[in-house]
């Protein structure tokens, strides 16, 4: 599943960068998933030897807070927000236009690794209701009929690049 | 000493003890489930909820954390007491309908299910009072398993679900646990223990022949307290 | 950038900062908060530096943060030479070469200005100062002046003070404008003890929802037996729909900065964090880059300004978890562990961050103490109403004309808030609820529209301050599926410790659930208060202490609703879809 392969300095590098204090587990790992895009099994067990830390307890860290994913997410992270603003101005029908358009659930990642769709809450755009967020780009105001044109413009993105 | 009022009684107790020793030192009865004399107090369940009052103000609070101030005036049973202690086991039964044991403990304090809370049928009989992964920490001191995830998926195992590199097999989690969620099998003979997904080959005790401890365990110890391993080779009754 | 050690220094600033906001080159400030970019205020300033380029133009390109008039980003304020300063609004990235055009032509062809500033207030120490001298430009005549907007016109900006006024990057400008004076005063002047007393006379009262007075907060910490100690900022803003820290982190970190520093010296501590949620890169990167300038000027680190006092700040992040805006799960979260919060039998002033007294405060709160340090506990204290002293941020969103943020004196009322600052609903619809607190708070109907917004009588009518998120509902909300929005939050954010947040919340929502889809059962109301009752008594902290509340309030003054989903199968604003 994941073919990652983790480099012992690498995560010996990001260690070091915190003094290898046991406080800064989360900024550790933060630093781990934006090296993999994920936290790769491998890499929890390297940082629970690195620094000392019972591996229970950077496994529990890991899967407590949102922002860690455990599994690759895909290429773009589409970020749907749940705020109340977003809620009372049609967020909740942006969500299924997106569900339908990618044919995934929420917090799943379509089949050929493109897109990962979330919800967070809240992005603090609430003047902009309702909002959704794709890596770092913030449609605001989004409509319901927008989304299939947003989504091909990643995905025509992604053939020009040539990439697979 | 510290004075205070528990149920209309006048208590002495130490320094620094909490309410619920307090109590029952004095014989008052307050429930408990996640409660454990020697792991630290976590206040997960809620059950000791006693209702206080210090001045004017009254307050719910766990008399398993709360320690006895001057002047504290206690009450074990109070409707808003009684109203958190039926609401914390209607909301275990419906969580775990397979345990005897809270079934029991409501029956005892006359507490009907709610049949508007649907049943889970994935929680098997987990309470998550803690107890496991704290004697795990503190009193074994090998972390095997913690918690993952959080709110109502939150729960109790090893990293990964895989058996864990760390765990001794010493069964000190199944042990403690309160309604018998977490099993360890033994093989026929006792050669072999299984618990959290993992085999672990028994040591037979030198004199008498009985199958006692895993082998991992009997290393641990002998690791942290220096005695030399062909003496652990023996079981505790032939010591 | 040079060491800053006395008041010689200070001012030498301060002058580099005033000619940096009223420049005798035309400068040009485009707003850049977080939603300002995403209206695209990010294309428009790359558009103008395009274009400045090209005609290679001897103009100033600057930048600034929310100065809250979110409703009509993207915003640029022009500021001439001996000219109002002119606001320009929804500017897009093809107006920008008419837009120069016309400032070089000076005239308003194709852009009229949205407003004018004449006068400058610095808020934090008094001072006034006019963008001109003489009378104002004949066609500037029929340009409104930004504080006679409805929008403006009630406002009293002072957590927000520098917020669209200065670039947040540039030092110098929050020196020009008041900043780190009240720094000066407090470690050349004011003994400890005296900080706390005026902090305790001005009133304050904790920003994040709390509403606990913080000068007796300081108080309890500064006695607190300890050696070491620490101070914290909560920059965990989750409340879904507010905004208000998020944009002073961004647009003035230095106003956090300072007061976290006043504050520090006050209790003793040497070492401090700011603890800024995962969602807020613009913050992180804000406040980062202010914290390295402060170290610089000698304003954070060893003996600040020849004072022998020493302090430091380290930035924390979250990951993703409402529950970290919970003290002590904060500090868990700083500990490297996961956000459960502990039972505060013992206040964390006396046993916080490892172990050590620790002072925690939301960012509008430390926002406010240089301010009231500056100008004094009685200044601040003639602010407000008797108990609720000064302002409070709110953020002003959902079903509202004029959406953005908003800064107004305590005891306003809400239908001033919501009809004279926020415009009245819009398109035709009526007003419905007013949501207020988050997910600890309620939804107050139009009887209570003229409450006065304090803490005390938000808390009275069923809901709370909260942090200051304000959600304005039209008839095209559903006041039932309004309390399930809230409950499934809060079930995905519980942290899962203690049996009434983890299992109630959860029973709670799946009732909810039934009675939106029509599985409703007569009763159900019932259970919810009683459990509602005991989730509260029962639960270990706050966030499953005030789950009940958005339940409790919507079943008070919207009982009707919850009636025909139930009795009826009916969904009278027509939005569960599995009923009618």
């Amino acid at each position: 599943m994941n073919e990652v392969s983790i480099s012992e300095d690498t995560i010996k590098t990001i260690v070091e960068k915190y003094h290898g204090e046991k406080s800064a587990l989360i900024s550790i790992l933060q630093d781990v998933q934006k090296e993999y895009a994920f936290l790769p099994k491998d890499a929890l067990s390297l940082l629970s030897e690195e620094m000392e830390v019972p591996l229970s307890r950077v496994y529990e860290v890991s899967t407590f807070y949102n922002s860690f994913s455990l599994v690759p997410r895909g290429r773009h992270v589409i970020e749907v927000c749940a705020g109340t603003a977003c809620h009372v101005k049609g967020g909740p029908k942006l969500r299924s236009r997106l569900e339908a358009e990618l044919n995934i659930e929420c917090g799943e990642t379509t089949e050929d690794r493109m897109f990962t769709l979330e919800e967070v809450r809240c992005l603090g755009c609430c003047s902009l209701a309702p909002v959704v967020k794709i890596d770092s780009d913030i449609y605001a105001y989004l409509e319901e009929d927008k989304i299939p044109g947003s989504l091909e413009n990643y995905r025509k993105e992604r053939r020009q690049s040539g990439e697979n | 000493m510290i004075n205070l009022t528990i149920d209309g009684r006048e208590i002495q107790a130490e320094e620094g003890s909490t309410i619920l020793q307090a109590a029952r030192n004095n014989g008052i009865e307050i429930p408990t489930l996640c409660y454990h004399d020697e792991l630290t107090a976590s206040g997960a369940c809620r059950l000791c909820s006693v209702e206080i009052k210090k001045g004017k103000r009254t307050r719910i609070v766990t008399s398993c954390i709360y320690q006895v101030e001057e002047g504290l005036t206690v009450t074990t049973h109070s409707e808003r007491v009684m109203n958190v202690r039926r609401l914390v086991l209607q909301l275990l039964m419906a969580r775990c309908p397979g345990s005897e044991v809270i079934r029991e403990l409501a029956d005892t304090m006359g507490v009907e299910p709610q049949e508007r809370f649907q049943l889970d049928e994935d929680k098997g009989k987990c309470i998550l009072c803690r107890q496991c992964v704290e004697v795990c920490e503190q009193v074994v001191g090998v972390s095997a398993i913690g918690f993952l995830n959080r709110g109502a998926d939150k729960s109790v195992g090893t990293p990964f679900m895989e058996p864990s590199g760390v765990c001794i097999g010493c069964g000190a989690c199944a042990y403690v646990c309160p309604t018998g969620h977490i099993t360890m099998e033994e093989s026929d003979g006792g050669e072999e223990r299984v618990i959290w997904g993992k085999t672990f080959k028994m040591v037979a005790c030198k004199e008498c022949g009985r199958y006692f401890a895993p082998q991992e365990q009997l290393e641990y110890i002998g690791k942290k307290t220096g005695v030399p391993l062909d003496k652990l080779y023996t079981c505790v009754n032939c010591r | 950038m040079a060491r800053i050690n006395n008041l010689q220094d200070l001012n030498k600033r301060r002058e580099q900062g005033i000619a940096s906001l009223f420049p005798l080159k035309t400068k040009v400030m485009v707003g850049e908060a977080t939603c300002g970019l995403a209206t695209g205020a990010g294309l428009v300033h790359n558009a103008l530096a395009e274009e400045i380029e090209k005609q290679k133009l001897d103009i100033i390109l600057s930048k600034t943060g929310c100065i809250g008039m979110c409703y009509r980003e993207p915003l640029v304020d022009v500021i001439e030479s001996n000219r109002p300063r002119l606001t320009y609004s929804r500017l897009a990235p093809k107006n920008v070469p008419a837009f120069l055009n016309q400032i070089l032509e000076g005239n308003h062809k194709s852009r009229k200005p949205y407003c004018r500033i004449d006068e400058d207030i610095f808020i934090g120490n008094g001072e006034t100062r006019r963008y001109f001298s003489g009378a104002l430009p004949d066609d500037l005549g029929k340009i409104s002046l930004m504080s006679e907007i409805d929008f403006y016109e009630k406002q009293v900006r002072i957590a927000t003070r520098n917020c669209g006024y200065i670039d947040p990057d540039n030092i110098d400008e929050y020196i020009a404008r008041g900043g780190y004076f009240s720094l000066h005063k407090a470690l050349s002047t004011m003994q400890p003890e005296e900080i706390i007393e005026e902090i305790i006379k001005a009133g304050l009262r904790g920003r994040g929802g709390g509403g606990f007075p913080t000068g007796y907060k300081w108080q309890s910490c500064r006695r607190a037996h300890g050696e070491v100690k620490y101070v914290i900022c909560n920059g965990d803003e989750g409340d879904p729909g507010a905004y208000m820290d998020r944009s002073v982190m961004e647009g003035d970190p230095h106003g956090v900065i300072e007061g976290m520093i006043i504050g520090a010296y006050a209790i003793g501590a040497h070492e401090g964090y700011i603890y800024v949620r995962d969602e807020y890169p613009f913050a992180v990167s804000a406040l980062s880059l202010a914290i390295s300038q402060a170290r610089e000027c000698g304003l954070l680190g060893e003996n600040i300004l020849d004072s022998g006092f020493s302090f430091d700040i380290q930035i924390g992040k979250g990951a993703g978890a409402f529950v970290c805006g919970e003290s002590t799960a904060l500090m868990a979260s700083l500990e490297g562990r996961a956000g459960e919060p502990r039972a505060k039998y013992v206040h964390t002033v006396e046993h916080g961050l490892k172990d050590r007294p620790t002072n925690l405060n939301n960012v509008e709160t430390w926002a406010n103490v240089p301010v009231i340090v500056g100008r004094g506990s009685e200044w601040f204290s003639e602010i407000g109403i008797e108990n609720n002293a000064g302002t409070k941020v709110f953020s002003l969103v959902g079903n509202i004309r004029n959406v953005g943020l908003i800064e107004v004196p305590m005891g306003i009322t809400l239908r001033e808030i919501i009809y004279d600052i926020g415009g009245g609903i819009p398109k035709g619809k009526q007003f419905k609820a007013v949501q207020t607190g988050g997910p600890s708070g309620g939804c107050i109907p139009k009887e209570m529209l003229d409450l006065p917004v304090s803490f005390d009588e938000l808390s009275k009518a069923g809901s709370m301050m909260g942090s200051g998120g304000m959600i304005v509902m039209d008839e095209t909300s559903c006041m039932v599926d309004v309390a399930r929005y809230f409950l499934r939050f809060l079930e995905s954010e519980s942290c899962g410790k203690c049996v009434p947040c983890r299992e109630g919340v959860y029973r709670m929502r799946q009732i909810l659930d039934d009675i939106c889809a029509g599985r409703g059962k007569e009763g159900d109301v019932q259970l919810l208060e009683s459990m509602s009752e005991a989730i509260i008594d029962g639960s270990l902290c706050a966030l499953g202490g005030s789950a009940p509340n958005p339940v409790l309030s919507t079943i008070k003054s919207f009982r009707d609703e919850y009636d025909a989903h139930i009795r009826d199968k009916k969904c009278p604003a027509g939005v569960c879809k599995e009923l009618a």
